[in-house]
């Protein structure tokens, strides 16, 4: 099957891009993440990664599958299976009707991942377009090239268990409705994501957040485990900049979305507002260089620092997003 | 970050791969640049795959001394803690804590290993033995 494979910078955008693509739909990675409202803050102290707190710069996976199907009018497919076999048989079957297929997967069963990389993550996003011999070719998004996996592997990594559990999610657009009203679609993401960073009702989510987790880094001070408080500032920086963030907590891919969005709808605010959200994600780049450098002992720990550092993204993302608030596409 | 600043330091963790990044150009417009990796996530994930490799280290020094069962071995090394290696088999925690010992461990059914042996990905002959 011919498949578009295209570089991404985070999985789920690019998957539904890519998927919707080989339907004729073009829309970019940005735009899909964008238009799902999935940019976000949250920190959640009571579920634990690994003895570690969730930290996430966007909202929960799937949240882009649901926000674009109620963006655009397209309806995806999704299915989930018990048994593992089915679940398997149910992809050939998908695939040999000439189907591409997105599937929710664990990445550290993937055998293509460096093995660095390789973490009990369950919510990788994929697309399988072919299956040659006991190997189904795969379009990742976040690979620069398409890749390969064996049936076995790929079993594992559909049917892994824990946080975000994917059982055997698969899904592929099933109807595709005509497009609605672009500006409304802007409007009501915009409006959605604005709410969620300023007005949400509970303390861990959104520019609330970013203050919490900014005093809890400060109150490592006085933590009596320096490798504890080490690993947990490490964390964070790795929820923010690893694979698929695009650097700066997904704060560049939403700039983009603005700004395609503002070219689109030519309205000459939402770049500026792009630019401003540029300068935010160049922020949060400077707190996990000097975040990153302490905990490997390269600089002195200055966990008073990090806070300050947190405290003033807090303030900028607030004055960010109130004035996104405020604009009138 | 514009496009002259995204890192190209040659990140090792990524093993050669290049991930793709929103950055300005020139133009003032964004596109997706290929980044070798930066100095930071290196570090951060470098840091994470240590702190495992020193928990099995650990459990490896045990299990050799006799204090502990070849299964916290494995269990780290599969980059898995007890939460999400309890969460996969479907079994209480206190009652994989208990296989930790090795009397017990060396007594257990053939399909209580099997399920260990599933979760972890590797045979049950790999999972009696530690290197």
């Amino acid at each position: 099957m011919q498949f578009e494979h295209r570089h991404a910078a985070h999985c789920e955008s690019g998957t539904v891009s890519a998927l919707l693509r080989h339907h004729d739909i073009e829309v970019s990675e940005a735009m899909a993440f964008g238009l799902a409202s999935a940019l976000a803050f949250a920190y959640l102290p009571f579920i634990k990664v690994a003895g570690l707190p969730l930290i996430s710069y966007r909202m929960p996976p799937k949240a882009i599958l649901k926000g674009v199907q109620a963006q655009l009018g397209v309806r995806l497919r999704c299915e989930t299976f018990r048994d593992a076999a089915r679940g398997m048989a149910r992809l050939d079957e998908l695939l040999g009707r000439g189907q591409p297929v997105g599937l929710q997967t664990s990445v550290y069963w993937l055998p293509y991942f460096p093995p660095d990389m390789r973490f009990h993550f369950n919510a990788h996003n994929l697309v399988v377009y072919e299956k040659q011999g006991d190997d189904y070719l795969i379009s990742d998004p976040v690979f620069e090239t398409p890749v390969r996996s064996a049936a076995a592997d790929l079993q594992k990594a559909r049917f892994a268990r824990g946080l975000l559990a994917p059982h055997g999610l698969l899904y592929y657009p099933e109807r595709i409705a005509p497009p609605r009203d672009l500006r409304r679609a802007v409007l009501g993401a915009i409006r959605r994501t604005t709410r969620i960073m300023l007005h949400a009702p509970l303390p861990f989510i959104g520019v609330r957040g970013i203050r919490l987790l900014a005093r809890r880094i400060g109150k490592l001070a006085q933590s009596r485990d320096p490798d504890h408080a080490a690993l947990f500032i490490g964390h964070h920086v790795r929820m923010q900049e690893e694979i698929g963030t695009g650097g700066g907590g997904f704060r560049f891919i939403y700039a983009s979305f603005l700004q395609e969005a503002g070219e689109r709808l030519g309205n000459a605010a939402l770049p500026e507002l792009a630019a401003e959200m540029t300068a935010v994600g160049d922020h949060w780049r400077e707190f996990a260089l000097a975040a990153a450098r302490m905990c490997r002992g390269r600089t002195a720990m200055d966990f008073a620092r990090l806070e300050n550092l947190l405290l003033e993204a807090a303030a900028r993302e607030e004055i960010f997003f109130r004035a996104l608030a405020a604009c009138k596409a | 970050m514009h496009i002259d600043e995204v890192p190209q330091e040659g990140n090792a963790t990524l093993g050669g791969q290049r991930k793709a990044m929103y950055a300005v150009g020139a133009d003032g417009r964004y596109t997706i640049v290929q980044s070798r990796g930066w100095e930071a996530e290196e570090a951060v994930t470098t840091q994470a795959v240590e702190a495992f490799q020193r928990l099995a280290h650990e459990a490896l020094r045990r299990a050799r001394e006799g204090l502990s069962s070849p299964l916290e071995y494995h269990m780290y090394r599969g980059r898995m803690d007890l939460a999400l290696l309890a969460q996969t088999t479907g079994l209480w925690r206190w009652r994989i804590r208990r296989h930790f010992r090795p009397a017990v461990f060396a007594r257990l059914k053939t399909v209580l290993l099997m399920r260990y042996a599933e979760a972890l990905g590797i045979s049950v002959d790999q999972l009696r033995a530690v290197p």
